[in-house]
């Protein structure tokens, strides 16, 4: 576009948008600095916005009182083990769906989304008394389980829509030359679709790491991820703003990094494709 | 590639992945159907017996259930209300030619990514609070006395964290949406002499039209099942002021241990998601002919 | 060796027929061409050769064996495809090599045969860079290298050079032409274009609604065509049909005739007209002439002649270039 674009608009848009997005950033900004701060400093009003004694005792307090580490840990094994789990049932459900569809093919799509739009509540009571029979509350592995079979439809949609832009011609080519239906998956098919699985699977670690419905009900400790670490700070005790800003920096920040890179698939993923 | 042989292999590939969500749907959605339809408490095992539709009629005639379905539906009204009303400008806004957009973008983006815990709790401690919450501060520097948003005003609490991490969403499908606009549709409506205002009217509001029906409808799947938020900060209080239907199942479940009557709560739950998914099932699906 | 013989090959899709009952005995080493107009099965009945589809009736034989149930890779046949189908993943090295790295080839024995391909289609230089780094011809190119260097029994053509320019086009055709006569391996070429059909092919398939019309060289498509469509179909302009009077004295229910066989007689000999359109391109006149029952007539006239819109003009068939069809369409022969 070759449309010249007035100095005095810039500025004018520059501006609006960095305040506009300043303001929302504003909580997540806050709530860093606020870690940094002692407890005393974090109470205070006035507040102080960045003339304060840094301090990094909040980290060591908050691992040594609640053990971040062992929560971390659990929300990566829990979101990146459902996701690949996902991810294995799904690629091949997807290939079978993109490049060998038969007249049921739609539907059968339709109906998975639709699965991912029943609500969680609806299902809270069986599932919960199924757990407690099967001694899997407060596991990893029914964690695992739950968001594994909760977020499968978005992983074969997602799958599906980049597969789907694959030229067929290009996988009809590798099996003129000979190959398996095996080698053209791994030698064509997965090569050519890396960029779409990778971004798949990102957006699918970052619900299951922010789920907060199943985890907050099925585990209490043991398996907790960090979304029950950071509830066990609802109620308050004495001066906490400063450790739990502490704490919240710690939960997201890993997964704030990983949205930032895939925000654009975060669009096609959320809405099925449906915007482009 | 509709050799036989394919077909067979695909059909193969396909079945672990239908197999387990017929099996994830079916199997509890029946188990809720049949516990609906029981007196059974955990509080009181050995009790159960069939009471037929008793439980709906508990669990629709509870003045619990009337409040919170109206609460249910306030905080999806107006967090899909200022979602879109904001979201729309914001997005117009990032569609300029700015500076530094890409980090903007980053900035808007942020609070979806941020788990519903730590919204609601910084929200409530940090932003909220009446005596050391930023918004006092601000308040009582313009002469205001704070308000005790959890106490005073609950449900517009709730409804202001939910917008907050609800807003990116909005902004980030309209902005694809604006981008995606044919540019020489505009720069020809520019040629036939439309004002800016006419433009957008007439041009950018119809191609908005689609992404926004996609907003509302998602959106609304997962307000709907508001639950994280309410749970670390009010516990569905004062009173009911703040129970929605989800955390209303919750607390029959898990807190009174009610399951015929949690289970008859989450039918009407479904039944409710359902005449949205209805329609979010069809423009998605009008998607997938092209 | 490359015999293909299509027996009553059947296709369907659900409820739609695409490919009745076609019967073909195509030679070893001869390049046998597909024309037809859009959508008349030519792909389709490509892809049935390739195994890329399940023939839903009929035997299809190569070197006498039958490979209906033979899944394409061991058909021993290679293809290009009008998109090319290039692994954009790989260097064109990578490209070329694939199908004999899947046949489970050494290495040496690939790399000598990669080189060996490249160069008989000018890529050596390009070997390294991946396809999306080249030109459109020269994907073209690496379609090809890719399909030569597994020596298979015959080349499968769908519309290869179609994306190409008219000038790349033209080269394309005569590359395609002079490799596949050195290889003397057999080829099946679809294209819709009749020139590419006209000048490359050996023989000719005309298909039309999934039917074989025709099958025959060029030379006896354009001068014994078998029914209406194929005198319609080759040769450009079309050819000109007349019913009625002019038809029945020949003993027939329609008459075709060339717009090169029309002359342009003296007055009161041959058939009366208006010109409407004339179109001098120098080297030869195209006169769209209004001959009122007979319909539009369109004549080509070699050079320039000197006719202009509104002009009465007497236009005369050659005789022995009058093609006669029965009421079925059928040709009559004497
Ligand atoms: N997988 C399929 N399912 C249903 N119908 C199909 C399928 N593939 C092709 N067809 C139909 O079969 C007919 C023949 O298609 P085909 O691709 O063979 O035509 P074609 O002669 O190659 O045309 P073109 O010159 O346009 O490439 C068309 O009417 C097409 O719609
Ligand atoms: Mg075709």
């Amino acid at each position: 576009m070759a449309r010249r674009v007035t100095a005095r608009r810039m500025v004018v848009s520059t501006v609006a948008a960095w305040f506009f997005g300043g303001l929302i950033f504003f909580p997540i900004l806050w709530m860093v600095l606020t870690s940094f701060k002692t407890e005393l400093e974090a109470f205070t009003v006035p507040p102080s916005f960045l003339f304060f004694d840094w301090t990094t005792e909040n980290y060591a307090t908050v691992q040594e009182r609640s053990d971040y580490f062992l929560h971390a840990l659990n929300s990566i094994v829990i979101a990146g083990g459902s996701t690949l789990i996902a991810a294995l049932i799904a690629v091949p459900a997807a290939w079978s769906m993109a490049f060998a569809p038969t007249k049921r093919t739609k539907d059968i799509l339709l109906w998975m989304l639709s699965t991912k739009m029943m609500p969680a509540v609806g299902v809270l009571v069986p599932i919960y008394l199924l757990f407690k029979n099967l001694g899997l509350l407060d596991t990893r592995s029914g964690l695992i389980a739950i968001l594994c079979l909760g977020n499968l439809p978005i992983v074969v949609w997602m799958l599906f829509t980049y597969f789907k832009e694959i030229p067929r011609d290009i996988l009809e080519a590798a099996r003129m030359d000979g190959a398996t239906i095996r080698r053209e998956l791994t030698y064509v098919l997965l090569p050519m679709a890396i960029p779409g699985i990778a971004s798949t699977l990102l957006l699918n670690l970052i619900l299951a790491w922010n789920e907060a419905f199943w985890t907050l009900n099925l585990s209490t400790s043991k398996a907790a991820p960090l979304t029950v670490f950071i509830a066990s700070y609802s109620s308050p005790e004495g001066l906490f703003w400063a450790k739990l800003s502490a704490a919240s920096t710690m939960a997201i920040a890993p997964i704030l990094v990983l949205g930032w890179f895939c925000q654009r698939q975060l669009v096609r993923g959320l809405t099925f494709g449906a915007v482009k | 590639m509709a050799t036989q042989q394919t077909q067979v292999l695909a059909r193969g590939l396909l079945t672990p992945a239908v197999a387990l969500l017929l099996v994830w749907m079916i199997v509890p959605l029946a188990m809720t159907i049949y516990f609906s339809l029981l007196h059974y408490n955990l509080l009181d095992p050995g009790s159960e017996a069939f009471v037929g539709l008793e439980n709906f009629r508990y669990f629709l005639t509870d003045p619990a259930f009337l409040a919170s379905l109206q609460n249910t539906l306030v905080l999806v009204g107006s967090v899909l209300a200022i979602t879109i009303v904001l979201g729309v400008p914001l997005a117009l806004l990032l569609d300029q030619p700015v500076l530094g957009r890409s980090i903007v973008r980053l900035m808007v983006i942020a609070p979806f990514f941020v788990m519903p815990t730590v919204s609601a709790l910084v929200w409530k401690n940090l932003l909220l609070h009446p005596v050391s919450g930023l918004l006092a501060w601000l308040s009582t520097l313009v002469g205001i006395t704070p308000i005790d948003w959890f106490n005073d005003a609950p449900m517009t609490a709730i409804i202001m964290i939910v917008a907050w991490q609800w807003l990116p969403f909005a902004t980030l499908i309209l902005l694809t949406a604006l981008q995606s606009q044919d540019e020489e549709q505009k720069e020809a409506a520019e040629m036939d002499g439309a004002s800016a205002l006419s433009t957008f009217l007439y041009l950018t509001l119809p191609h908005l039209a689609r992404p926004i029906t996609v907003v509302i409808l998602i959106e609304t799947i997962f307000l709907l099942t508001v639950f994280a938020e309410i749970f670390v900060t009010t516990g569905g209080g004062p009173g009911l002021q703040t129970t929605n239907i989800a955390f209303l199942i919750y607390s029959q479940a898990l807190i009174q241990y009610d399951v015929g009557s949690a289970s008859a709560g989450g039918l009407v739950a479904v039944v409710i998601a359902n005449i949205i998914a209805f329609f979010l099932v069809r423009v998605v699906g009008r998607n997938l002919e092209a | 060796m490359g015999q293909i013989t299509l027996q009553g090959v059947h296709k369907s899709f659900g409820q739609l027929d695409i490919i009745k009952d076609a019967n073909l005995d195509i030679e070893d080493g001869s390049f046998v061409v597909f024309v037809g107009p859009s959508g008349c099965g030519k792909t389709t009945l490509l892809r049935l050769i390739a195994g890329l589809e399940d023939v839903t009736g009929g035997r299809i034989l190569i070197d006498g064996q039958n490979v209906v149930n033979v899944p394409p890779a061991k058909r021993g046949l290679s293809m290009v495809f009008q998109s090319y189908a290039l692994y954009p993943h790989m260097s064109v090295r990578g490209n070329i090599a694939f199908g004999l790295k899947m046949a489970g080839l050494p290495r040496a024995e690939i790399d000598r045969k990669v080189a060996a391909a490249a160069a008989t289609l000018n890529l050596t230089p390009y070997l390294d860079r991946k396809p999306r780094e080249l030109s459109g011809g020269q994907r073209q190119r690496v379609a090809i290298g890719r399909a030569i260097v597994r020596e298979p029994k015959a080349f499968l053509f769908d519309e290869p050079l179609s994306n190409l320019d008219a000038a790349l086009r033209v080269q394309m055709r005569m590359e395609v032409t002079r490799l596949q006569k050195q290889l003397a391996t057999t080829a099946v070429y679809v294209t819709h274009d009749q020139v590419e059909a006209m000048t490359m092919a050996d023989r000719i398939v005309v298909l039309n609604a999934g039917r074989v019309e025709q099958y025959g060289s060029p030379l006896e498509l354009y001068e014994q065509p078998a029914n209406l469509f194929v005198a319609g179909f080759i040769g450009s302009p079309k050819m000109n049909f007349v019913s009625g009077p002019p038809a029945d004295q020949l003993g027939a229910a329609t008459i075709g005739i060339r717009p090169e066989h029309l002359r342009i007689a003296q007055e009161g000999e041959g058939w009366p007209g208006t010109v409407s359109v004339a179109e001098h391109l120098g080297s030869d006149t195209f006169l769209y002439v209004d001959g009122g029952a007979l319909g539009l007539l369109t004549v080509r006239g070699i050079g320039e002649i000197h006719l202009k819109s509104g002009d009465r003009v007497w236009l005369s068939p050659d005789p022995a270039r009058l093609h006669r069809f029965d009421k079925d369409g059928m040709a009559i022969r004497h």
